[in-house]
C-alpha cells in the first residue's frame, strides 16, 4: 500500500525538454514510473526519448490519460503550470521548482483547492512509492518499499532518512516532501491523514526544520484525531540564529515563531520521539517497529 | 529588496495614498533648503532597518539653523551597522491619533493577511501582545482582493476598541476602504511581503496620512522589479538597501552562494538547505561552533564546490570546515575535485573533514584518499573529528 502515487498512477511532466525535466524522466522511468506524456508549449507532436509531448496539459490528459503531473518548468512560469495542471484535471500536481515568487504561490495553492485537486510542493524533492512511482528527483537507488512514511520539509534530509532506514532494513510505504517554502500545497496533517488511512503504514518519520508553526500544527492535528501510529520526528535548524533565512525560503525564525525548541516542545507533547540525529530517526524508529538494526 | 521609507512613500503617493509634503536631503545644507520651504519638518534617518527613532535617527526641528544641525548629527550616524547616507525631511503633521495599516504574509493560513489598528505609533507584534482585542485582520480572496464590505469589516472592528474615535468613525471607515484597497494594490503590484504604514496619522483635518513607509519586496520576485533595484543601486542614499549588511554575506551573494554568516570558528558546507543546518546543529551538539551556513544545492560541480570553500575561508576566524553532502544529483566525485582543486589552488592548510554519501560515493572516497583527504565514516564522526581538529590552539 502507498498514499498518492501508486503503480496505477500516470504521469505527465511539464517542462520536460528543459535540462532538469529531461534528466529527470529518464531517471523517474529507470525508476519504473509510468510517464505517459510531457508538456512543452510548441513542441507538441514531438517526442522525448519515446514520450509523446503535447502543448497543453489539457491535450496531454484527452491523449494519456495522465491522473499526476510532475512540473520542472522555471519559477516565473511555475505557479501558471500548477493552475493549468489542476484545470486540466490532474488529480495530484507535483511541483518541484524552487524560487517561486510567493504571491504567484498564494494564488495558485488557492486555485488548486478551488478544483478540488492536489497540489505537492512547490520547492519539493517529490513524492516515491518504492517499487512502484516516483515523481521528482529522490535519488532511486535509497528506496525500498517497506512499513514506514515518511513526510519532510527538506530534500537531502528527507534522503538521508531514507537512505538511513533502508541501510537498518526498513523500507517505506511511501515518501513526502512538502518542500521548503511558507507557502505550499500538501501539509504535514494532509499527509499524516493519509498515512492514518493506509493500513500499511506503521511509524511515521516527520522531518521538520525552523520557521513557520507547521511542525506545531501537526503535533495539533496528532492530538484533535488521536492518531495512534508511532511518530519519530527530526527538527533541523536547532542552532540556527532568529532573522536569517536558512537556504529555504521558509526557514526563517521570525519574532516568536519558528524556533526549532517550540516545535521539538510540541510534539514531544503529543508523544512524538525526538530524534536528535539521523542515526536516532534510525534507531528510535526500528525500535517502535520492533524491528532489530542491522 | 527593502525599500527606505522615503521610496516606500513614493510608492504609497504614486498609488493615491496621501504622504507629508518632503524632501530629500544627503547634506545638512540641504536639510536647510528643506526647512526654508517646508517650514516645522521631521528629520529622518533613511536607512533599512525599525527602531531608529529610539536610536535617535528622527529629529522634529523648528528653524533652519535646527535642521542644519540635526541633520549633521544624523548623517553621521551609523544605526546598527547601517550608516546614514541620507535624511528625508518632511512636513510636520497635526496628529489627532496614530492608527496601523499593513500588510504581510500569514504562512498558518497561507495568505496574505491585511492588519488594522486604532493603536499605531508602536511595533504591532507589541500590540498584539499587550491588547490582541485592539488589531483586527482581514485575508483577501487572493483573485478578488479585499471588497469594500470585508475593509469596513475590519475597520469597524480595529476601531472598536477606540472609544476617543467614535465621533469620527464613520468618517475614518470610508476613508480606510479607499486607503487599504490601495495599498493592497501596491502590495500585490510589488510582490512585498511586507507593506506597512505605522503610524497611519489621522490629522486634526480628518486626513489620513503615511507618516512612515515600509516596503520589502520578496527576493524571490527581484526579478520582476528590476526598476526598484537598479533605483536602488543607483541611488547611492540607498546602496542597494544593503549597506549595513555583514560584509561576508554581501560577497556571498556576488558569487551566487547560498551563505548565512555566523560567530563561530567551524566552516560549514552541505547540500540542500535541511541538511546544511542539521550539519550546524552536529557541529554545535559535539560542542562547537558554527562559522556560517552554506547550501551548495543541488547538482553542484566542482567549481560551485571550490567556490564554496573559498568563500568559507574568507573569513580568518575560520579554523576548519565541515563538507557534508548527500549525493542525489550531487555527484561525491564532482565534489571531492572540487575540494582538492580549493585545497591545492588556495594552499588551503586548515583541516578539511569531509562527510560523504550517496552517488558516487566511493569515487569520491577515493579521490580524497589520494589527495590526503581522509573521508569521515558518518555524519556524526565527521563532526566529532572537525571539532577535535579545531580545538587546538583555541582559547
Amino acid at each position: 500500500m502507498s498514499v498518492l502515487v501508486d503503480r496505477n498512477s500516470r504521469v505527465v511532466i511539464q517542462g520536460i525538454t528543459g535540462r532538469e525535466g529531461s534528466f529527470h524522466t529518464a531517471q523517474m522511468r529507470a525508476f519504473g514510473t509510468n510517464i505517459v506524456a510531457g508538456v512543452s508549449p510548441g513542441k507538441g507532436g514531438g517526442d522525448q526519448d519515446g514520450v509523446p509531448i503535447f502543448d497543453t496539459v489539457a491535450d496531454a490528459v484527452a491523449a494519456s490519460g495522465a491522473d499526476v503531473s510532475g512540473i520542472f518548468v522555471p519559477p516565473a512560469f511555475a505557479a501558471d503550470a500548477i493552475m493549468e495542471s489542476a484545470a486540466s484535471g490532474i488529480e495530484l500536481t507535483v511541483c518541484i521548482t524552487e524560487l517561486i515568487p510567493v504571491h504567484d504561490m498564494i494564488r495558485a495553492r488557492e486555485f488548486v483547492i478551488r478544483t478540488g485537486h492536489q497540489l505537492l510542493g512547490a520547492n519539493c524533492p517529490g513524492i516515491v512509492t518504492p517499487g512502484q512511482c516516483k515523481v521528482g528527483i529522490i535519488p532511486n537507488h535509497i528506496n525500498t518499499p517497506g512499513p514506514v512514511g515518511i513526510v519532510g520539509r527538506s530534500g537531502t534530509l528527507t534522503y538521508e532518512v531514507i537512505q538511513g532506514l533502508g541501510q537498518a532494513g526498513m523500507g517505506q510505504s511511501t515518501s513526502v516532501g512538502i518542500g521548503g517554502d511558507p507557502v505550499m500545497g500538501l501539509s504535514f496533517p494532509d499527509v499524516l491523514q493519509r498515512f492514518a488511512d493506509d493500513p500499511e503504514t506503521r511509524a511515521v518519520v516527520l522531518i521538520g526544520e525552523i520557521g513557520g508553526s507547521d511542525e506545531e500544527t501537526a503535533a495539533a492535528w496528532v492530538r484533535d484525531t488521536g492518531f495512534d501510529k508511532p511518530v519519530i520526528a527530526f527538527i533541523s535548524g536547532r542552532t540556527a540564529p532568529p532573522g536569517k533565512r536558512m537556504g529555504h525560503a521558509g526557514a526563517i525564525i521570525s519574532g516568536n515563531t519558528g524556533s526549532a525548541q517550540s516545535k521539538l516542545d510540541a510534539l514531544s507533547a503529543v508523544g512524538a520521539e525526538i530524534a536528535d540525529t539521523i542515526e536516532d530517526v534510525v534507531r528510535l524508529t526500528a525500535a517502535r517497529l520492533g524491528t532489530h538494526s542491522r | 529588496m527593502k525599500l527606505l521609507e522615503y521610496q516606500a512613500k513614493q510608492r504609497f503617493a504614486a498609488a493615491g495614498i496621501s504622504v507629508p509634503p518632503g524632501r530629500l536631503a544627503r547634506t545638512p545644507e540641504e536639510a536647510v533648503a528643506a526647512a526654508l520651504e517646508l517650514g516645522r519638518i521631521a528629520v529622518k534617518a533613511q536607512v533599512p532597518i525599525g527602531g531608529r527613532g529610539k536610536a535617535g535617527g528622527i529629529a522634529v526641528v523648528d528653524t533652519p539653523e535646527e535642521a542644519r544641525r540635526e541633520a549633521a548629527r544624523i548623517l553621521a550616524m551609523d544605526i546598527r551597522g547601517y550608516p546614514v547616507r541620507s535624511v528625508w525631511c518632511e512636513t510636520g503633521l497635526s496628529i489627532d491619533a496614530e492608527l496601523y495599516l499593513g500588510i504581510t504574509l500569514d504562512r498558518d493560513r497561507r495568505r496574505l493577511v491585511i492588519i488594522f489598528s486604532a493603536a499605531g505609533g508602536m511595533e504591532i507584534e507589541q500590540v498584539a501582545v499587550e491588547a490582541p482585542e485592539r488589531i483586527a485582520k482581514l485575508w483577501p480572496d487572493p483573485f478578488a482582493g479585499p471588497q469594500p464590505y470585508e475593509i469596513r469589516q475590519l475597520a469597524f472592528a480595529g476601531l472598536a476598541h477606540a472609544p476617543e474615535l467614535r465621533d469620527r468613525v464613520p468618517k475614518l471607515v470610508s476613508a480606510l476602504v479607499m486607503l487599504t484597497t490601495r495599498l493592497h494594490e501596491v502590495a500585490t503590484s510589488l510582490d512585498a511581503v511586507t507593506c506597512e504604514i505605522n503610524p497611519l496619522v489621522l490629522t486634526s483635518d480628518g486626513m489620513l496620512v503615511a507618516a512612515d513607509g515600509k516596503l520589502e519586496i520578496d527576493e524571490n520576485a527581484d526579478y520582476r522589479h528590476k526598476d526598484v533595484a537598479e533605483e536602488l543601486a543607483r541611488d547611492e542614499t540607498g546602496d542597494d538597501g544593503r549597506s549595513g549588511d555583514d560584509p561576508f554575506e554581501v560577497e556571498a551573494r556576488k558569487r551566487g552562494l547560498t551563505y548565512v554568516h555566523l560567530d563561530g570558528d567551524i566552516g560549514c558546507i552541505g547540500n540542500g538547505a535541511g541538511l546544511t543546518m542539521n550539519t550546524l546543529d552536529l557541529v554545535k551538539q559535539h560542542g562547537g561552533e558554527p562559522a556560517d551556513f552554506l547550501d551548495i544545492g543541488g547538482g553542484a560541480n566542482a567549481e560551485r564546490v571550490r567556490n564554496a570553500l573559498e568563500m568559507v575561508l574568507l573569513d580568518p576566524k575560520v579554523r576548519g570546515v565541515f563538507i557534508n553532502i548527500f549525493g542525489g544529483i550531487t555527484r561525491g566525485d564532482e565534489v571531492a575535485r572540487g575540494i582538492i582543486a580549493a585545497r591545492d589552488q588556495l594552499h588551503i592548510t586548515k583541516p578539511l573533514v569531509v562527510r560523504m554519501t550517496g552517488t558516487m560515493e566511493e569515487e569520491g572516497r577515493q579521490l580524497l584518499q589520494a589527495a590526503g583527504i581522509v573521508p569521515a565514516k558518518d555524519a556524526t564522526e565527521a563532526a566529532e573529528r572537525i571539532v577535535q581538529l579545531t580545538a587546538v590552539g583555541r582559547t
